[in-house]
C-alpha cells in the first residue's frame, strides 16, 4: 500500500470526522442536557449553509459571511427553542420525533420557497481555492486544511467551555440531574435556550463549512443527520468527549473503507465481485460498528456519569 | 409554486364550468416527476417544458383540450408508484409520462402498462425496458442509459486516451453508465468507484479523488446527475486536478448546474466535454422556438430533461391527432408514435423495435454564449443513428 495515499486518506477521514463532530456535538448537547430528540438538527445545518451562501454573495467573501451567519443561525435556533421545542419537553420522545419531523418539513419547504429548488453554490476566496504540498507527494486542497483547523479550534473551545466555565459546569450538571439543577435556583429555561442556540450554531457551522465543497441545498440535513446520530450513540449520548472520539473514528472508518476496501476484497475474491460488494460493505461499516458498540457497551464508549 | 397552484385552480374551475356547459373533448396526461427534495430542480425544468409545449400547441391536441395532471415521485420509487396509481385509477388519464429516475420508472411501469395505457419516459432509460421488459405501449423520448457513455467511450478512443478512472453513483443507472462506457472504451480502466446514492448520498469525494490521482490514470470519467455533479466539479477544481486528470462527463454538466457555477465563478468546468443527443444550440426550427421561449420565460437555457419533456408532449400530440377522435383507438395511436412523425427538438429520429429512439449522439463542450452566459455547444457528431445494445433482446418486431 502506498503510504502517501494512506496519509492523504487519513487526513480526509480526519476532516470528515471533524465535520461530523460539529453536527454531533450540538446533537449530543441537546439530547444529553435537554433530553430532547431533535430530528430537525439537520435543518439547522441546512439553514446555516443557506444563510452563509446568501451572505457570501452580499459581502463577496465567504469567511466574512461565515462570521456573520453564525450568530444569525444561533438566533434562529433560539427562536425555534422558544416557539416549538419548549412546549415539547414535558412530552415523551415519540412526540419529540413527531414534532421535529414536522419542523423538518416546514423548514425544508420554507427554504424551497425562499431560495428556490436549485440550491446555491458557494465561491471560495482565491487563496483558499488552491492546493498545498505539506510533504513531498502529499498535496491537499487548502480548504480541507481550513476545515480541519476550524474543527480543531471548535473542539478545543467546547472542551474549555464544558470543563472550565460556569456555563459548562451547569451544562454538565444539567446532563446529570436536571431537576436538581433547577432546584438550586438556576434559570433552567435560559440555560436550555442557550444550549439549543449553541447546538444550532455548531450544526450551522458544519453546514457552512460543507457548502463550498458541495452546495447549500434542500434536504442536505438528511445526508448527515443519520451519521450524526450514529456518532453520538457510539460515543455515549450526552458526552462531548465521546462525540469527538466517535466522530473521528467514524470519519476514518468511512473514508478508509471507501478507499481501500475494494483493494482488500480483491485479494480474496474476483475483481468484479470486489467492485460490486465493496461499495455496499463500506456504506455499512459505521452501522456495523454501531451494532457492535450497542451489543457490548450499550451506553456508548464514553457514557457521561449520571445520577 | 403559487403560480402553478393558481393555474391549476383556474384550470379546474374552467374545466368544471365547461363540462357543465358543453361536453368538450379532453385528453388527460398524467406527468410524474420530482417536485420536492433537492432533485425538484430537475422536475421543475420538465414541468416548465411541458407547460411551454401546451402553450405552443394552443392548449389543443387535434380536437382535444389538453389537461396535464402532475404527480410527484419525491425521488422515491414507492412514492412514484403511488402517484402513478392515482393518475391511472383516480384521474383515469389517457397517457402517463415523465419519470426522471430509472428505479422510479421500474417501480411504476406495471401500474400503467397493466391498465392498458401508454407510458412515455421523458428521461429514464434502464436496460430492462429496452430489452426483455420492452412493451408495445412503452415509448421513450430520451435514450437508453448505456448510449451516452458508449458515445463517450468512442470519444476517448478518438482522443487517444489510454487509461481512465471511473466514478459513478451506486444505483441502476450508475451501473448502466459504466457498462456502456466499457462497451466502447478500448483503453485500460485503472480504477472504479461506485459511491453511495439516494437520500443520504455521498457528496464528499475527497477519498475517491485522492485515489484517482494516485492511480496514474490520464483522464477521469464521471456520471453524477443533479447536485452531486456540482459537488464533484467543485472538489475536482479544489483538488487542482484540471490539467492533471482530464475530465469527461455524462449527465453531470447541464444547464441546471452551469448557471450556479457561473454565479460562483467556478471556471474549472469551462471547456469540459460531455456527450448528449441534444444541445441548446441545435439548428432546427422546433429547437430554436423551444430554447428561445424557455429562456425568455425562465431566464436560463433549458436542460436536456426539459428538451425531452417538450418532445414527449409533441409525441403524444402526434398520437392524439392520429386517433381519429377516439382515444381508445390504441393501434392507430401506437402506429403514429412508432413512426416518430413529429417535430423533435433534436431533429429527425426513428424508433427501434423496442420503442427507444435511434438517434445521433454528439460531443458537447462548455462555452460562453454571446451574452457571456455559460452553456454547451456541439463540437462533433460521435454516432449517427445509434441504436441501444439491448434492442435485440426485445421480442417486439
Amino acid at each position: 500500500m502506498d503510504t502517501t495515499l494512506l496519509f492523504i486518506q487519513m487526513l480526509n477521514g480526519f476532516q470528515l470526522g471533524l465535520l461530523l463532530f460539529l453536527v454531533a456535538s450540538g446533537l449530543t448537547l441537546v439530547f444529553g442536557i435537554l433530553d430532547f430528540v431533535n430530528l430537525a438538527h439537520g435543518s439547522l445545518y441546512m439553514i446555516g449553509a443557506f444563510i452563509c451562501a446568501s451572505l457570501t454573495y452580499i459581502f463577496g467573501n465567504f469567511l466574512v459571511a461565515m462570521v456573520v451567519a453564525l450568530p444569525i443561525t444561533a438566533l434562529f435556533g433560539y427562536l425555534i427553542e422558544r416557539t416549538v421545542v419548549r412546549s415539547l419537553y414535558e412530552r415523551d420522545h415519540l412526540d419529540h420525533v413527531l414534532g421535529t419531523f414536522g419542523l423538518i418539513l416546514i423548514v425544508d419547504t420554507s427554504a424551497h420557497l425562499f431560495w428556490g429548488p436549485a440550491g446555491l453554490a458557494v465561491p471560495l476566496p482565491v487563496w483558499l481555492d488552491g492546493q498545498v504540498e505539506i510533504f513531498t507527494g502529499v498535496v491537499v486542497p487548502i480548504y480541507r486544511l481550513l476545515i480541519i483547523s476550524i474543527g480543531m479550534l471548535v473542539a478545543a473551545g467546547l472542551f474549555w467551555l464544558v470543563n472550565y466555565t460556569r456555563l459548562g459546569m451547569l451544562i454538565r450538571a444539567g446532563a446529570s440531574n436536571r431537576t436538581m439543577v433547577s432546584a438550586l435556583g438556576i434559570d433552567i429555561q435560559l440555560l436550555f435556550g442557550l444550549v439549543f442556540a449553541l447546538g444550532a450554531a455548531l450544526a450551522g457551522l458544519a453546514g457552512m463549512l460543507v457548502s463550498p465543497i458541495s452546495e447549500a441545498s434542500i434536504g442536505m440535513g438528511g445526508e448527515i443527520i443519520i451519521t450524526a446520530f450514529v456518532v453520538i450513540i457510539i460515543g455515549g449520548i450526552g458526552s462531548m468527549k465521546g462525540a469527538f472520539i466517535a466522530a473521528i473514528i467514524v470519519g476514518l472508518i468511512d473514508t478508509l473503507g471507501r478507499s481501500f476496501l475494494d483493494d482488500i476484497f480483491k485479494l480474496v475474491m474476483s475483481t468484479e465481485a470486489a467492485e460490486n460488494s465493496a461499495p455496499a460493505v463500506s456504506a455499512m461499516l459505521v452501522y456495523i460498528l454501531m451494532a457492535l458498540v450497542l451489543a457490548f457497551k450499550p451506553e456508548g464508549l464514553f457514557p457521561p456519569k449520571v445520577r | 409554486m403559487k403560480k402553478s397552484l393558481s393555474t391549476v385552480l383556474a384550470a379546474a374551475m374552467i374545466a368544471g364550468l365547461s363540462s357543465a356547459a358543453v361536453q368538450a373533448k379532453e385528453v388527460k396526461i398524467g406527468y410524474v416527476t420530482t417536485l420536492t427534495t433537492g432533485a425538484a430542480v430537475i422536475g421543475k425544468g420538465m414541468q416548465n417544458a411541458v407547460n411551454l409545449a401546451v402553450d405552443h400547441m394552443g392548449g389543443k391536441m387535434g380536437d382535444f383540450d389538453v389537461k396535464v395532471i402532475y404527480g410527484d415521485d419525491g425521488f422515491k420509487p414507492e412514492t412514484g408508484k403511488q402517484a402513478t396509481d392515482k393518475l391511472v385509477k383516480q384521474d383515469k388519464v389517457d397517457f402517463v409520462a415523465g419519470y426522471i429516475w430509472s428505479h422510479v420508472l421500474m417501480a411504476s411501469r406495471n401500474s400503467v402498462l397493466k391498465a392498458g395505457k401508454f407510458m412515455i419516459s421523458s428521461n429514464a432509460g434502464p436496460s430492462a425496458v429496452a430489452g426483455k421488459l420492452c412493451h408495445e405501449n412503452f415509448f421513450s423520448t430520451s435514450w437508453q442509459n448505456d448510449q451516452n457513455p458508449m458515445a463517450m467511450g468512442e470519444v476517448l478512443n478518438q482522443k487517444g486516451v489510454k487509461s481512465l478512472y471511473v466514478m459513478a453513483p451506486n444505483y441502476a443507472a450508475g451501473k448502466n453508465m459504466v457498462t456502456g462506457l466499457e462497451r466502447t472504451f478500448k483503453g485500460e480502466i485503472k480504477g472504479k468507484d461506485f459511491t453511495k446514492w439516494g437520500k443520504d448520498a455521498q457528496l464528499d469525494f475527497s477519498a475517491e479523488l485522492a485515489k484517482a490521482k494516485a492511480s496514474g490514470a490520464e483522464a477521469i470519467f464521471v456520471f453524477y446527475p443533479g447536485k452531486a455533479g456540482g459537488a464533484f466539479m467543485k472538489q475536482y477544481q479544489q483538488a487542482g486536478l484540471k490539467g492533471v486528470l482530464d475530465l469527461y462527463t455524462v449527465f453531470t454538466v447541464d444547464s441546471i448546474l452551469l448557471p450556479k457555477l457561473q454565479k460562483a465563478n467556478f471556471e474549472g468546468v469551462m471547456g469540459s466535454f460531455q456527450t448528449m443527443m441534444w444541445s441548446p444550440d441545435m439548428d432546427n426550427a422546433q429547437n430554436k422556438r423551444f430554447v428561445k421561449d424557455y429562456k425568455a420565460k425562465h431566464g436560463n437555457y433549458p436542460p436536456h430533461y426539459a428538451a425531452q419533456a417538450y418532445d414527449t408532449m409533441f409525441l403524444i400530440k402526434s398520437a392524439v391527432e392520429a386517433s381519429g377522435g377516439d382515444l381508445n383507438n390504441m393501434d392507430a395511436m401506437r402506429a403514429a408514435m412508432k413512426s416518430a412523425n413529429f417535430p423533435s427538438v433534436r431533429g429527425k429520429f426513428t424508433y427501434g423495435n423496442n420503442h427507444m429512439p435511434i438517434q445521433n449522439f454528439y460531443l458537447r463542450q462548455v462555452v460562453k454564449d454571446e451574452a457571456g452566459d455559460w452553456t454547451t455547444k456541439i463540437v462533433s457528431t460521435v454516432f449517427e443513428g445509434h441504436q441501444d445494445p439491448y434492442a435485440s433482446e426485445c421480442p417486439l418486431k
